[in-house]
Parts: structure tokens; sequence; C-alpha cells
């Protein structure tokens, strides 16, 4: 897939925009198989649900599986991983930004501590 | 600098940046929307379990509903891309109809979360019943109202798109609202890890 889907063609240059990478943009056969990835981590999410398993085991892999969807879904859907590193850098501010708040906010309350 | 402004294919002029602004607008307001979601989904997580009156999440929540509302709005993922896909080709019909499942599946995630949130008012949990109430409702219900918003951009660029009245590169705006959507599912795909998923499968019932 990397061959399709050259970094160097929009990443950093200033002539790089959309119009650009659309060239660059995943194939519908590439969407499909990333929409069935997601929908199998879902699955797998859900199942954690069903079955019993360790407080300590099963909240870092909820975590792990929430995090692996959400990066597959910005990388891929919505396609930082082949547009300017620009966009990623604002969208990665406002991402640490509110989970900088959730630290704050958590620990001065002292959440973690029950 | 140039006196004179160069268009770009989609419309945009060209900026200092050498990226369209409308493009990094929108970066910049999802960026500034992760705050907005952040605080939400952190005050949750603040008052989760120190709800002195039920009903609790555990009473209320209905995993297997939920999981297929997910899989809705994930599937509405899928299509949005394909839209764009289709309006990429310039071909206006798959793109109409890629733009309506897109609409008709965040029509139906919407549909039951007002059935849910139906159903648990029914069951005794109200905004102001207790403090998982109050921080749910609010959380969810701006959930809701981002995906409700999401679904009027849809059907307003598939009129657009049937007035003939889209820019000579259609893919630009399908492109913007697509960015839309797709953070209205990665914030959903974090509220039903949280709200959801660890507080229903840590307690026991």
């Amino acid at each position: 897939m990397d061959e399709m889907h050259d970094r160097g063609e929009t990443a950093g240059l200033g002539a790089s925009t959309s119009h650009s990478a659309h060239d660059t943009h995943p194939s519908p056969k590439e969407y499909v198989r990333i929409g069935v990835i997601l929908a199998v981590l879902t699955g797998l999410e859900v199942t954690t649900y069903y079955v019993k398993v360790r407080t300590s085991i099963l909240i870092p892999t909820l975590f792990v599986l929430a995090f692996v969807k959400f990066v597959l879904v910005v990388m891929w859907f919505m396609h930082l991983r082949f547009d300017d590193r620009r966009y990623a850098r604002f969208f990665v501010m406002g991402v640490a930004l509110a989970f900088t708040l959730f630290l704050i906010v958590l620990i001065s309350f002292r959440t973690f501590l029950g | 600098m140039a006196d004179v402004a160069i268009e770009r294919p989609g419309g945009e002029p060209e900026t200092t940046t050498g990226l369209p602004s409308t493009k990094l607008a929108m970066w910049l307001f999802l960026a500034s929307e992760c705050l907005l979601f952040g605080a939400l989904i952190t005050t949750y997580v603040l008052y989760r379990g120190r709800s002195d009156v039920g009903p609790y999440p555990a009473d209320v929540f209905d995993i297997a509903y939920t999981s297929v509302s997910s899989f809705v709005l994930l599937a509405s993922s899928l299509t949005m891309v394909l839209a764009l896909s289709a309006a990429q080709k310039r071909d206006m019909g798959r793109m109409r109809l890629w733009l309506l499942a897109t609409a008709m599946l965040g029509l139906t995630f919407v549909g039951g979360q007002v059935y849910e949130f139906t159903t648990f008012y029914h069951e005794g949990l109200g905004i102001s019943t207790n403090l998982f109430g109050t921080t749910f409702y609010v959380l969810t219900g701006f959930h809701g109202v981002h995906v409700t918003v999401g679904v009027m951009m849809l059907l307003s660029l598939v009129g657009m798109s049937m007035a003939d009245r889209l820019p000579d590169e259609p893919a630009f705006p399908v492109e913007m609202i697509g960015l839309y959507w797709h953070f209205v599912d990665i914030v959903w795909i974090v509220i039903f890890t949280i709200v959801y998923l660890i507080p229903t499968g840590v307690a026991p019932k």
C-alpha cells in the first residue's frame, strides 16, 4: 500500500494541498478494508462486556482498542496520513490540550485515588 | 506578495501557507471541539460513581442496543469516505447515493439515541435525577446534536449537488463535511468506551 501513498508528495510542502492529496487518497477497496478492521475491533470491545475479565486487564485493553480505532479513523478516513503535516499538528494540539485538561482535573480531584 | 489572487481548482484562493483556508479552519475547529468534548468527558468521569441515588449506569444501560448504534455510526464513516471517493472521480450519482446513505445511518443513530433517552427517562433517569443523569445526558446529548448538524450538512450537500450548485471540484466540500462527520465518529469511539463499556464492565451487577 505504501507505494500508493507516498507521504513525501504531500507532507510539509507549501504547494501541497488537499487537491494534490486526492491522488494519494486510499481506494474504495482500502476504505472497506479499514471499515472491516474497525468493525472487528468494535466487536472485540463489546465482547469484553460479556466475558469476565479482570479489571486490571479490562480497562487497558479497552483503552488500547479505542486508541487503535481512533488512530485508524483519523489517519485513513480523515486522511491525516496523506495530507500536509500541519493539519495533523493542529489536531494533535487540540487532542493533547483536551487530554491535559482531563489529567489535571482528575488528578486535582483525586479521582484516580478513588 | 502577488497582487493577483491565484485560484485553486476547488475555488479556494492561493494562501501564504499554501494550504486551503477552509480546510485549515476546519482542522482548527475540530481541535477546539476536542476541548469541548474533553471537558464534557472529564466531567462525566469526575462524577462517575458519585451519585447518591439511582438509577445507576448498570440499571439502565443496554450494551447490546448501544453496540448496534456504534456499528451504525461506524458504517456511516465508511459510506462517507466512499462518497468522497466517488466525488473525486466526479461520479455524482454515486456520490449522492453514498451521501444519502451516510445521512440515513446518521438519522438511525440519532433515532436510536432518542429512543434510548426516552427509555432511560421512563426508568426514572431524568437530567436532574442524579450526577450520572446530568453528566450522561449533557455529554451524549451534545454528541447527538453534533450528529444531527452533520446530517443537515449532508442533506444540504445532496440538495446542492442536485441543483448543480457545487463548485467545479465537488470533492472539496464533501471532504470538509467528511472531516466533521469522522470527528463525530471518533468522539463516539471515546464515549462508547468510557461511558458504556468501562463502568458497566467494571461494576458487577
